[in-house]
């Protein structure tokens, strides 16, 4: 049986005293296919907005957080099903 | 902090459009090694919202905007309405983060402290205040900032009241918040040359981030 391996997308450290940010769009959706260093959410803090890219080539497996909602650095936001292993 | 090279453009007075054609030109070039390029221009009267921004902080119709030919442009950066006008010097600053510890709140600290140390050569005293962005000059805001990050190249910046037409402002409710602005015009009471503000700006920012 072969396993595939999942890339996790994660919410970086913002900076110091930056505990959370809002995730204000997805520029995805699940199935969709992506490419490593494509723009995948815009988060805004305080007078910043900041864009996570991708992490790999291959299919948007799940997005673990809404429009709207608040996310602690850290999380992970979103899989990635790379499309070679 | 860092030895790098420093690149200005004075844009002059510049569509917003223009400039933000020339902000994400920059930033590629930045993320491909380019060296931390200044943008420095003044805009023709333009309304902005920034991503979480609320139309209703506008507070004239779309007649009056025409009537005033002001665009309203919504972007990719934090913060609410904010307006350009001429008069006012706005700084697209397109900085490579990962070479100032990936750090959003330090940055946009910094920023605000090279408007201070600006204001401070024309006997301004201003401040930034805690849980509010932008530089202060007592309860009065005399500049706004306002970023966005990709790849941690940081891009849009800052705008500094210097001779602005102050009523402008009354067609908004700025940051959503009620708040009075003000400009170095205002508080000495006579005109400034915007281009020693660029000068005063370029060398206090080189203080900072050079």
């Amino acid at each position: 049986m072969k396993y595939k391996t999942l890339n996790e997308v994660r919410l970086p450290e913002l900076g110091e005293g930056i505990e959370k940010a809002t995730l204000a769009a997805w520029f995805f959706k699940e199935g969709d296919t992506v490419k490593d260093g494509d723009d995948l959410a815009e988060f805004v803090t305080d007078k910043a907005s900041f864009v996570v890219s991708c992490n790999a080539d291959g299919i948007l497996a799940k997005i673990l957080f809404k429009e709207g909602e608040n996310v602690a650095v850290g999380a992970v936001l979103a899989i990635i099903e790379p499309s070679k292993n | 902090m860092n030895t790098t090279s420093l690149k200005i453009q004075d844009l002059g007075l510049i569509n917003y459009q223009e400039t933000w054609a020339l902000q994400k030109e920059t930033v590629a070039a930045v993320l491909e090694g380019a060296p931390l390029t200044v943008l420095l221009c003044e805009h023709p009267l333009v309304l902005t919202l920034g991503r979480l921004a609320k139309e209703e902080y506008i507070l004239v119709d779309e007649n009056e905007l025409q009537k005033r030919k002001a665009d309203v442009v919504k972007i990719d950066r934090g913060g609410e309405v904010t307006l350009h006008a001429p008069g006012q010097l706005v700084i697209y600053p397109i900085v490579d983060l990962n070479q100032y510890g990936r750090d959003l709140k330090a940055y946009l600290e910094n920023l605000e402290h090279v408007i201070i140390d600006l204001l401070a050569d024309f006997g301004i005293l201003a401040t930034s205040i805690e849980g509010r962005r932008g530089v202060w000059v007592k309860e009065r805001k005399i500049a706004s900032i306002g970023i966005g990050v990709r790849k941690w190249v940081s891009f849009h910046g800052l705008a500094i009241n210097v001779n602005t037409d102050l009523r402008e402002f009354q067609m908004i409710k700025p940051c959503g918040l009620d708040v009075h602005m003000t400009s170095i015009q205002e508080i000495l009471g006579y005109p400034v040359d915007l281009k020693e503000v660029k000068n005063k700006f370029i060398q206090h920012f080189e203080k900072i981030f050079l």
